[in-house]
């Protein structure tokens, strides 16, 4: 499908790299990265003694299944801001929301545990609510729930970026009305009246599907669905960049203007990627809540949003593996610094914004790519 | 020796605190007193209530004294006022040495307590004192009765302080509208009409209500007065809530517009996307602090004029720290907008960790000088405070400064010769290169200003800046960029239309609302309000 489309040779075309999706060495790492999460690691964790120098501990699983999360959120970052040339300064929300899909569900899987051993969950009898309200019918089933996950962030994306790209709002109008966008969302699930837990959001979930959350190998079967999400999202991520899709949505980042002159209606390509890209964070958020234990409107403050921004910026944008590590690095580099030096974090992370614009421009990635013009 | 002199100095001292309180209660009349210490409650509260009628000064230490308990008797007789370890004979005002073995204590039960407490307020408020007529006032609305209405209506006469005389006014109406007097409750009516203070309603309502069948006002003439009265208030409370709303939308609309001016020249003229703007603010703010630090440590009896030297400070703060990052990071990312907005996203980071490492995490105290604490009635319910009034003014006074200098200077000149076209610009000579980092310099300051005016209404914190970015990108883009007017129009419209929408819907869904209305506003003009006329070519 994906080679059958454009095979006109003609002056100055060059043939793509790769025949396939990925490499011979592409797949070898894909395998090996595969092998790693599906098999050593619960290994690691599951039989390995807990007092053995080998053993995972819950706080490194907990850590690398949460940066797995916002691995996929950078990748979905990737395809709408690598490729296509918006930055979207509001991923936290569709995140945010997936999370919250999730979690309503989590809340409701609480049953009589929760503090006060009522129906409903312990911030609405606080609320002193008698029934739910009705956004919350039906979600106690976990195949609605999972439906949620998908939806919300798919139709908000969905309906906004129809009126936002049919009136061609582009470059920082864009980025500045997305972050407005989640920081009026972060206002209203602050409320009480929401209905969404307030402030505190959702915590002090029991148990998934019937499992115990906090149990070893619950912990584990999330870190697998995690791994899995991950590298498929990869594959699809390969699949949508090399397809001629993919080439209409580097062209329309690199030069709108003659994508149209050439008879394309960029809209339709953005729409596509944009919601597809909200949809991947939805369910990076739902991965994310079972695994860290908690949800609240925070995630969706403007800030939260813009560091993803960076995870791309320092891995690399326009590749896939890029996002991935930048991610990966950012978030282990936060970890270690607010255990070790809480106070300056936020001058590591400045001046990471600061210096990979600066000296960066295409991330760790791009110190591997042979130069090229500008892009 | 040593013992006998201090034994003397003793006694000297018990002598002269006699003469003291013998002098303050000389003027009290044996069969008043007489009532007052031995009588039955009833008979106090008489000997009180006419003590307090005598509007004397001197029986003001008397009652203070009778409630504190420092008024005792002897054998049936003898009225004593006790005071560390000395005592007075109030009848004669001699002192009595040594002081009696067997006294015993005045009964004062709580109706008496209340009593005296009501006389002592009456006598207060001819205090020349403000805040001892404002309390003593405040004690009078409860427990009054027409006992103290000469002592209010002295009181009246002489009084100048707005909200002091509106207390009493109430309380005198609400005294008389126990009158069983018609004529005197009608007139005590009518008088309220007058009043735009939100508590008259209570009142005027407490005459209409119904109690069973009856109502609480047995006379029709009197309930059709205060149905008219009750009319007449609501329509002035209506009034002064809507100046009031007006006025708080302006101000809210006065500060949106200093924190998005800086961001008009930065942004509207240079297209710079400046994510450290609010922390621009942030640092204008702290130099305010600084310099009030300054002043309080080093010139305490300037206070009042730290401003003066605050908002200089604060300009010249933010401006220089603006130019260093134009300097050293803007610069080069000309033309690349989404880098300018990661790379000035993590500057703001930065300053706000200085700022934290610094000043420290909790917010820091900025102290108003005298003359802008307080407000102005402009109706009796419709206080405007002075540092808004002034923050109303110092942002006109900015907005025009700023019009000089972009139309009437030779930088301003150049800052729009830049701005329409670089190459032609420096083709004929314009340092574009200065010229870039003075106007964002000027920019930067303008924050710096902000700063400065918010320090005087709300709190300093490494997070002041945070709270204001979104805001002031949204006032530049509604009204549309490059534009000083669109701007202004913007800030002060959003400001009115928050303050209005937060009558109806409360505070958060009035921000939610007037975010969502933006969003949809750029969809349909991304050029904002006021846009440049012409064709323009997109990159």
């Amino acid at each position: 499908m994906m080679m059958s489309t454009a095979f006109v040779p003609h002056a100055g075309y060059r043939a793509p790299r790769f025949a396939g999706l990925l490499s011979g060495g592409g797949w070898s790492a894909w395998g090996v990265a595969a092998l790693v999460l599906f098999v050593v690691f619960p290994v690691l964790h599951l039989a390995v003694p807990a007092d053995s120098a080998l053993h995972l501990s819950d706080f490194w699983v907990t850590l690398i299944g949460k940066i797995m999360c916002y691995a996929i959120v950078a990748l979905a970052m990737d395809l709408i801001w690598g490729y296509t040339g918006i930055l979207s300064l509001g991923h936290g929300l569709f995140f945010a929301l997936g999370g919250y899909a999730m979690g309503v569900y989590l809340m409701r899987s609480i049953g009589h545990d929760g503090v006060y051993h009522s129906d409903l969950p312990d911030f609405m009898v606080f609320l002193d609510w008698k029934k739910y309200p009705w956004y919350w019918s039906f979600t106690d089933h976990f195949w609605y729930a999972a439906l949620l996950v998908v939806l919300v962030p798919g139709l908000l994306a969905l309906v906004f970026g129809f009126f936002a790209f049919r009136s061609r709002i582009k470059g920082v109008y864009f980025s500045i009305i997305t972050q407005a966008l989640t920081y009026a969302a972060m206002l209203l699930f602050f409320r009480n009246d929401t209905g969404f837990g307030g402030n505190n959001g959702f915590t002090d979930f029991k148990r998934i599907l019937g499992f115990p959350i906090t149990a070893p190998t619950t912990r584990m079967a999330l870190f697998v669905t995690t791994a899995a999400a991950l590298l498929g999202f990869l594959l699809l991520g390969r699949w949508i960049v090399k397809s001629k899709l993919g080439r209409v949505l580097t062209a329309i980042r690199d030069a709108e203007t003659r994508v149209m002159f050439s008879g394309y209606n960029p809209m339709y390509f953005k729409l596509f990627v944009w919601t597809a890209s909200a949809v991947i964070c939805g369910i990076a958020g739902a991965l994310y809540v079972p695994q860290v234990g908690i949800i609240n409107p925070s995630e969706m403050s403007p800030a939260n949003s813009i560091e993803i921004a960076i995870w791309v910026a320092v891995g690399g944008r326009g590749t896939l593996i890029g996002p991935v590590l930048g991610a990966a690095i950012v978030n282990l580099g936060k970890s270690w610094f607010t255990k070790a030096f809480p106070e300056y974090w936020l001058f590591a992370l400045g001046l990471l914004f600061i210096l990979v614009t600066l000296f960066l421009p295409r991330g760790l990635a791009g110190l591997r790519l042979p130069a090229k013009r500008s892009p | 020796m040593r013992r006998l002199l201090a034994s003397l100095a003793l006694a000297c001292l018990a002598v002269v605190a006699a003469v003291a309180a013998s002098a303050a209660a000389a003027a009290v009349d044996p069969e008043t007193l007489r009532q007052l210490a031995f009588g039955e409650s009833d008979d106090k509260l008489k000997a009180i209530g006419a003590l307090a009628a005598t509007g004397d000064p001197a029986v003001l230490a008397l009652l203070q004294a009778l409630l504190d308990g420092n008024v005792q008797t002897v054998g049936g007789s003898q009225v004593l006022l006790v005071k560390d370890d000395a005592a007075t004979d109030l009848a004669t005002g001699r002192t009595v040495t040594p002081v009696p073995e067997n006294r015993d204590d005045v009964v004062v039960n709580n109706r008496v307590r209340k009593g005296l407490e009501t006389a002592i307020a009456a006598l207060k408020v001819s205090d020349p004192d403000r805040a001892v007529r404002l309390a003593a006032a405040k004690q009078l609305q409860d427990g009054a009765d027409e006992s103290t209405l000469p002592a209010i209506e002295r009181a009246l006469a002489k009084e100048t302080d707005a909200e002091v005389k509106d207390l009493l006014t109430l309380t005198r109406a609400s005294i008389q509208l126990a009158s069983r007097d018609k004529a005197t409750r009608i007139a005590a009516i009518r008088a309220l009409a007058e009043s735009g203070n939100p508590a008259t309603k209570t009142l005027l309502l407490g005459i209409l209500e119904r109690r069973g069948d009856s109502f609480a006002e047995p006379d029709a003439d009197v309930r059709a007065e205060a149905d008219k009265s009750l009319r007449a208030v609501d329509r002035r409370l209506a009034t002064g809530e809507m100046i009031g709303r007006i006025f708080s939308g302006v101000s809210l609309g006065s500060i949106l517009l200093l924190a998005a001016l800086g961001l008009a020249i930065t942004y509207g003229l240079m297209g710079v996307i400046n994510m450290a703007h609010g922390e621009l603010i942030m640092i204008g703010a702290y130099a305010t602090y600084v310099v009030q630090n300054l002043f309080r440590r080093y010139a305490p009896g300037a206070f009042d004029a730290y401003l003066v030297f605050a908002v200089p400070a604060a300009f010249a703060a933010s401006a220089v720290v603006g130019m260093i990052l134009e300097r050293s990071v803007i610069r080069f990312l000309y033309g690349r907008p989404l880098e300018t907005l990661l790379a000035t996203w993590g500057i703001s980071l930065v300053l706000i960790q200085s700022v934290r490492t610094v000043f420290g995490a909790q917010n820091v105290q900025v102290e108003n000088p005298s003359w802008m604490s307080g407000g102005f009635a402009a109706f009796a319910d419709v206080v405007l405070p002075w540092n808004r009034v002034v923050i109303i003014g110092f942002a006109a006074i900015v907005l025009v400064a700023i019009w000089l200098l972009l139309t009437r200077t030779r930088l301003g000149l150049f800052v729009r010769a830049v701005t329409q076209n670089r190459a032609m610009a420096s083709c004929n000579g314009v340092p574009t290169g200065r010229v870039d980092t003075l106007a964002f310099g000027l920019g930067s300051g303008i924050a710096g200003l902000a700063g400065c005016a918010l320090s005087q209404i709300g709190n300093v914190g490494p997070d002041l800046g945070q709270s204001y970015i979104v805001d002031s990108f949204m006032v530049v883009v509604l009204g549309g960029v490059g534009q000083l007017a669109g701007t202004v129009y913007a800030a002060v419209g959003l400001g009115i239309v928050n303050k209005f929408l937060e009558g109806v819907s409360g505070a958060v869904l009035a921000k939610i609302a007037v975010l969502v209305f933006i969003i949809f506003f750029i969809q349909k003009r991304p050029q904002g309000l006021f846009a440049l006329k012409g064709r323009t070519v997109e990159a």
